[in-house]
């Protein structure tokens, strides 16, 4: 596969999200970078063996986000903002956050406690990969 | 020409025991349709409605501009059709069958074949009668996609494969969507597939089409919230909600018709939702074929 992505049955998310999350990736991590032209809806569509649709909606969802840009005729290319990739990781720390503080609040434990929680967790060696989650 | 591979409108054929009532279809040129429903739910009839095999009593059938089955000889050229029930010629080899098709249709493309011959693990010397089923499928639908057809038409095209199998035929259908003059409509019940590859989804049931939309719209509508309710709370029955399952404090609620609204009008009876989840195609369809015979009872 061209641009091997890799669409998960296990992943709940609907299609359109997962390509979203690991065009983001592509960028966060600096293999797409600003400005740089990136597939066609229908080509990434035939890569990924998915409806058109489905990447015309993350195609659609990007752009609004401000992450991708298409003049029409002239295809998508990654937004040419500097900073993307910071703001990107920026965003992905933020979603980790809101998901752990929300969890806290279902166990019922004090914005206290859930602090001292990352402390420790930043004092922790980093565990095998496969056991986080 | 129009810029719809299919088109149905009001199209009705009765049977004795089975009644295809006012089917109204449209499939947009460069789109692939899953058309999704249970055994005897009227996919096939209406797929045979198509090809000009079975005549409609009313109602009007466009494919690829032409009136069907009127028109049937000059539409077939450019449609490539598939189905459980084609006969292939048991004691002939593969090879055989590929010349056949080569000397009727001008549009065959002998590098297509030969790829998909590898791609599909296939060998053209083998006679037909020592193929396995999915080698069977595979070689039917090598010779309807070498003709490179405008429209590709197949009834329960991955029904019976092994995942491999089914992989590498999702593989050629996608495929064909690089080109976006080409259109395809399959049915099947497998709904991952309809997930996977389809622009648009129709869902029929009982002889009646109960929804045919944008899958992506389709399934964005579609959501199921969790509820924490407290005791002495009665959950109202709000617009778009098509179900309530409660035991205890715990309560699912399915909506067809999602609007974040509705989680803070349920918020506001004192229920707290605790996750709105989205669902998959399988989900919806028996969600969605049981809500839809319940209306008919009701």
């Amino acid at each position: 596969m061209l641009y091997s992505f890799t669409l998960s049955q296990t992943d709940k998310r609907p299609m359109y999200l997962q390509i979203m999350e690991q065009i983001k990736q592509r960028i966060a991590v600096g293999d797409w970078v600003e400005g740089q032209p990136i597939p066609s809806i229908r080509q990434l569509a035939v890569d990924l063996q998915v409806s058109v649709i489905t990447v015309k909606r993350a195609y659609y969802e990007l752009e609004r986000e401000g992450i991708i840009v298409t003049h029409h005729g002239k295809g998508s290319r990654v937004s040419a903002t500097t900073g993307l990739r910071a703001r990107l990781r920026e965003q992905e720390l933020q979603q980790h956050l809101e998901r752990a503080t929300r969890i806290a609040a279902e166990l019922g434990m004090s914005p206290e406690e859930l602090e001292d929680r990352l402390q420790e967790a930043g004092n922790q060696p980093a565990k095998k990969k496969g056991e986080l989650v | 020409m129009t810029d719809l591979a299919i088109q149905l409108s009001g199209v009705s054929k009765k049977y004795r025991y089975f009644t295809l009532d006012k089917i109204d279809l449209e499939l947009p040129r460069g789109q692939i349709m899953g058309l999704i429903g249970a055994n005897g739910a009227g996919k096939s009839t209406t797929i045979r409605i198509l090809m000009g095999l079975v005549h409609q009593d009313s109602g009007e059938a466009r494919v690829l501009g032409h009136r069907m089955p009127a028109e049937q000889v000059a539409a077939k050229w450019d449609i490539g059709f598939a189905s459980e029930d084609m006969r292939l010629y048991d004691s002939m080899t593969l090879a055989w069958h590929m010349n056949f098709i080569r000397s009727i249709y001008s549009g065959w493309d002998a590098a297509h074949a030969q790829l998909l011959l590898k791609r599909f693990g296939l060998r053209a010397d083998q006679t037909i009668k020592g193929l396995s089923h999915g080698q069977r499928v595979k070689s039917a639908l090598l010779l309807v996609l070498a003709r490179k057809p405008k429209l590709l038409v197949l009834d329960e095209p991955t029904t019976g494969l092994d995942p491999v199998a089914r992989h590498e035929i999702l593989r050629e259908l996608t495929d064909v969507m690089a080109d976006e003059g080409r259109s395809i409509l399959f049915s099947s019940h497998n709904t991952q597939d309809v997930e996977q590859i389809s622009d648009r989804i129709t869902f029929i049931d009982r002889g009646r089409i109960i929804d045919s939309m944008d899958k992506e719209a389709y399934l964005d509508r579609w959501r199921r919230l969790r509820l924490e309710v407290p005791s002495g709370i009665d959950l109202p029955a709000l617009p778009g909600i098509i179900g309530v399952q409660q035991r205890g404090r715990l309560a699912v609620a399915t909506a067809n018709a999602f609007v974040p609204d509705l989680a803070n009008a349920y918020e506001r009876t004192g229920a707290r939702v605790q996750h709105i989840e989205h669902m998959t195609l399988e989900e919806i369809f028996v969600a969605n074929v049981e809500h839809s015979r319940e209306e008919v009872k009701a």
